[in-house]
């Protein structure tokens, strides 16, 4: 049975212009130990479907779904009491800005015990040597020194780090990272994510990492969700993804990384995400995409051998170099 | 043919001091120690670097927001330390513009995008109502916006959009040198594939110079010819783009680059694991300022700060290359 | 944005749309500012609406209770006080003199204010710190006492006692006024301005002050209110507007000995008091939630 089974989850808001589609039929299904990257521009609805999972929504949201499931238990039905059991204790999220994550009035051994003093019981101050312990597993040097640290005496980097240990203090089943590194400096970047994939595998837990940033995914993910304008365009394993792109979105999103670039100029994508006001007719991104025909235009796509569209690109025969002797790919 | 460098940089240093008490001295925030290059029209400097490296203290010198604490600063010939600040910036205003990071901050939330375009105009020319109209809406088509986008609100526009109107005022009094902080770090990969477009096609049409502040350095790969890596306020190498990049000889910018993660599976890096913290700009370490997170350092370096050598296209301030 | 065309005239509209979304989310607010437009109608066709002339004494028809009461006539919807004044008709004048009062308060303190404001937070050093501890200074005097003190200098009216109460609600606007500067000053778009080359004036006026106006508004309204309260106030203490004007505080000062006799007579003005206060503290807040965006719901 997989730990977390998400089918076609559906989450509407209501605005001032009316009624905004923010995700748009997402399915993710999820075993223990696994590492899944949901990659998507801005609107494409990422973290607003993992937010739902968590119960983390405004009143404004409606959110339906013909399941939703962690750990067997119906998330969807679920009393909110019972749900806050299970937040943070075995399902636990971390957020992009670890400056404004943490709660500027508390100090580090504060808000740490307190996630524990919440789920396991007992008095606050009975969890000292855990919340040392955990410092130390999330790397943190002299962790008896920055037990009284208030967030505005951390950096950037020591934030997170903290963050990850609040998260990571019940031992949850998953861990939810909603652009962890996308506030942080290249080198501490990379240090998070290290340490995160480290954590994943000690602990047996699985990570949903949430980016927009395609390079980060090729180097820590197993599987990738891509996601466009809230809808589930491609859901494969990285390497066949990197390598065979079967979505226009996902093949013109990685073209137009500099790095993909063969001319004097970059390969960009013409348009922009549709917006509340905007949505196309049929395909949501048949105004940008090059391979586009009627049928794109006139009717919605569905899921085709898993991939929303009416016209998935070829399976191309693997290269006949090794992939791993290291040489590089080139999308083409 | 030699044509006068835009600008000349030469050693340049911003030093801020912090009060720490009424009856302490004052502590001394080493921002900037030392930066210098020269910047030829046509052509992209890349300042590379992470946060509290100088780099943003760089571009406020260059945009004569604030005065350098020391060092040379020649713009299109004209030295900044020579005449009075007042005209020599008037001046100068019209000859180098930036471009800011946040396009969601850069633009102000409660003026029309025609009024934000036409303020450079109103302040610096003596243009009439309809040539700064006709000026405004000539941008507005050169980066791609339409004429009646000029009655919106920023809000009203996409990350995307709102910095091509970022970079139309940049480009309204017709400067040579842009300064971009970070142009398209907040915008999306597609969007920031077209404003990067937008920006090599202009500097091609109208020979600008950019100084392209990032920390992106698949983006500098792409669009720099000269590159400049900072740390702790001290540049630590500089050079063509090709031949930094290629071989970097310093072991920061070795680590930047090992660190940059790359959109190709099966790449197995060698990974330089950089430990260890940004130290604090107020109290930086003795010697070189990388030598706590450096793999290689020796026991000098801990003592004597190393300057920057030429060694073929590349300048390095390291000890250990020699 | 769908429309093909966008013209000036569009745009405001669309954002007056916007704004009324949020505004009318809150049905106190839209309440309290259907009360508020009825009060201004009452009050600027006064002469029309009201059945009798304020000043004119009925002295036969002295203190006679309301219609609906054992001994009152519909020609005295609401009564008459000591001197056979009808009730009703000075309530409605008197709605004008409360909200000119509101109105010259409101701007006198506000633009005076918002500049002292403006420059504390742009000029920073001596000229903030004395403009600071001057308010300090200003704040420190419980509100309505300063008033009494200045009003006692500077002699009894209705016109000196809204100079006072503008001096005591002066320090709130610097202090927003001030903060909000003290925020936007560093943002990116005030160094945009700056690098093109804006003088002081245009960075204050131009680029800082449109983004301070949000709580600025709010604390209008707010003191608004304040205001009407408080110039019934030195009206009671007899400060304020002086007999015969209708102005609901001297009403009640008027016929506090009829407080247990013929309690109409400072009954209805206490309550016209109230509700122009509620009335507007409620539309007050439906304007803040309406112009904070970080309590935009979408």
């Amino acid at each position: 049975m997989a730990l977390l089974e998400i089918t076609n989850l559906t989450v509407d808001f209501a605005t001032a212009h009316g009624s905004l589609r923010a995700v748009d039929q997402v399915s993710l299904s999820l075993d223990a130990g696994d590492i899944v990257a949901i990659v998507g521009e801005s609107g494409s609805g990422k973290s607003v479907a993992m937010l739902a999972l968590m119960g983390l929504l405004p009143w404004t949201a409606t959110i339906t779904a013909d399941q939703m499931s962690f750990d067997g238990n119906d998330l969807l039905t679920m009393a909110p009491k019972q749900r806050r059991a299970i937040i943070g204790k075995d399902i636990s999220m971390i957020f992009q800005e670890p400056m404004t994550s943490l709660n500027p009035c508390f100090n580090v051994e504060y808000q740490i015990s307190e996630v524990l003093a919440r789920h396991f019981g007992g008095r606050r101050r009975s969890y000292k040597h855990r919340v040392i312990e955990l410092l130390e597993k999330v790397g943190i040097p002299a962790p008896e020194t920055r037990l009284k640290a208030y967030p505005h005496q951390l950096s950037g980097g020591m934030s997170q780090r903290v963050m990850i240990a609040m998260m990571i203090a019940c031992e949850p089943k998953l861990l939810v990272a909603d652009e962890p590194t996308t506030a942080l400096d290249v080198t501490i970047q990379a240090q998070i994510l290290e340490l995160l994939v480290e954590l994943q595998k000690t602990n047996g837990m699985a990570l949903v990492l949430i980016t927009h940033d395609m390079a980060v995914v090729a180097e820590t993910a197993d599987r990738v969700v891509v996601q466009y304008a809230g809808q589930q365009v491609e859901n494969r394993p990285v390497s066949e993804l990197f390598n065979n792109p079967r979505h226009p979105y996902t093949e013109a999103l990685l073209s137009a990384l500099p790095e993909h670039a063969q001319e004097k100029t970059l390969n960009a994508i013409p348009g922009v995400v549709p917006g509340q006001l905007d949505r196309p007719v049929g395909c949501l991104f048949n105004p940008r995409c090059e391979y586009a025909q009627d049928l794109c235009r006139q009717q919605p796509p569905q899921k085709n051998e898993g991939i929303l569209c009416h016209f998935p690109l070829p399976i191309k025969p693997l290269p006949p170099k090794a992939i791993s002797q290291g040489e590089t790919q080139v999308i083409s | 043919m030699t044509q006068h460098a835009l600008i000349q940089a030469r050693d340049l240093h911003k030093y801020y001091p912090i009060k720490t008490g009424m009856f302490k001295p004052n502590q001394c925030l080493q921002a900037l120690s030392g930066a210098s290059f020269d910047l030829y029209a046509g052509q992209t400097l890349a300042v590379v670097g992470e946060s509290g490296c100088g780099k943003s203290t760089l571009a406020r010198l260059l945009t004569m927001i604030e005065q350098p604490t020391a060092g040379q600063l020649t713009l299109d010939g004209i030295d900044l330390g020579d005449a009075h600040q007042k005209e020599v910036a008037k001046k100068l205003r019209q000859t180098i513009q930036m471009v800011f990071q946040d396009p969601f901050g850069s633009l102000n939330p409660r003026q029309k995008v025609g009024d934000i375009l036409q303020e450079p105009l109103l302040i610096n020319t003596d243009l009439n109502a309809n040539q700064r109209r006709e000026r405004v809406l000539e941008l507005m088509q050169r980066v791609g916006l339409r004429d009646e986008h000029i009655h919106r609100y920023p809000h009203m526009f996409s990350g995307g959009q709102r910095q091509r109107i970022a970079i139309a005022r940049a480009l309204i009094l017709k400067p040579k040198i842009v300064v971009l902080d970070e142009p398209v770090s907040a915008l999306d990969v597609s969007i920031q594939a077209q404003v990067i477009n937008l920006l090599i096609e202009l500097q091609q049409e109208l020979g600008l110079a950019y100084v392209f502040i990032s920390h992106d350095l698949s983006v500098v790969r792409y669009i720099a010819d000269q590159v400049l890596v900072m740390y702790l306020g001290k540049p630590v190498e500089q050079g063509l783009s090709e031949a930094v990049f290629n071989n970097p000889q310093h072991p920061y910018t070795q680590a930047l680059l090992s660190a940059t993660p790359q959109a190709n599976t099966g790449r197995k890096r060698k990974r330089i694991r950089l430990t260890g913290e940004l130290p604090s700009p107020l109290s930086p370490p003795t010697g070189c300022s990388f030598h706590p997170r450096c793999q290689n350092a020796k026991a000098q370096c801990k003592i004597t700060a190393p300057v920057m050598k030429q060694h073929g296209d590349i300048s390095v301030a390291c000890l250990l290359v020699e | 944005m769908t429309s093909l065309t966008t013209t000036s005239y569009s745009v405001r509209r669309q954002q007056w749309r916007e704004f009324w979304f949020y505004f009318s989310a809150s049905k106190s607010a839209v309440a309290g500012l259907v009360f508020l437009i009825g009060m201004v109608i009452m009050a600027i066709f006064a002469d029309l609406i009201s059945p009798h002339l304020p000043t004119e004494q009925y002295r036969k028809f002295a203190e006679i209770p309301p219609a609906w009461m054992e001994g009152g006539q519909m020609r005295f919807f609401l009564g008459t006080d000591y001197a056979g004044r009808d009730m009703l008709s000075r309530i409605i004048h008197g709605a004008r003199l409360s909200l000119i009062a509101g109105c010259i308060v409101v701007f006198m303190s506000g633009s005076i204010g918002i500049l002292l404001g403006l420059l504390a937070g742009f000029r920073g050093g001596w000229v903030e710190t004395i403009i600071m501890r001057v308010m300090d200074t200003i704040m420190a005097v419980p509100g309505l006492l300063m008033a009494l003190v200045l009003v006692a200098v500077l002699g009894p009216g209705l016109l000196n006692a809204m100079i006072a109460i503008a001096i005591t609600y002066t320090p709130n606007f610097v202090r927003l006024t001030r903060a909000s500067t003290l925020s936007e000053i560093n943002k990116d778009y005030v160094t945009a301005s700056k690098v093109a080359g804006a003088g002081p004036m245009r960075l204050m006026f131009i680029s800082i002050l449109p983004n301070c106006m949000a709580p600025l508004i709010v604390q209008g309204t707010l003191s608004f209110s304040t205001a009407i309260l408080d110039t019934a106030a030195l009206g009671f203490l007899g400060m304020g507007a002086q007999a015969p004007q209708p102005e609901w505080g001297t009403l009640i000062a008027e016929n506090r000995d009829l407080m247990l006799s013929a309690p109409w007579t400072v009954t209805f003005a206490g309550i016209a008091i109230l509700l122009a206060v509620l009335a507007i503290n409620l539309m007050g807040d439906g304007l803040r939630d309406a112009l904070d965006p970080k309590l935009k719901r979408s």
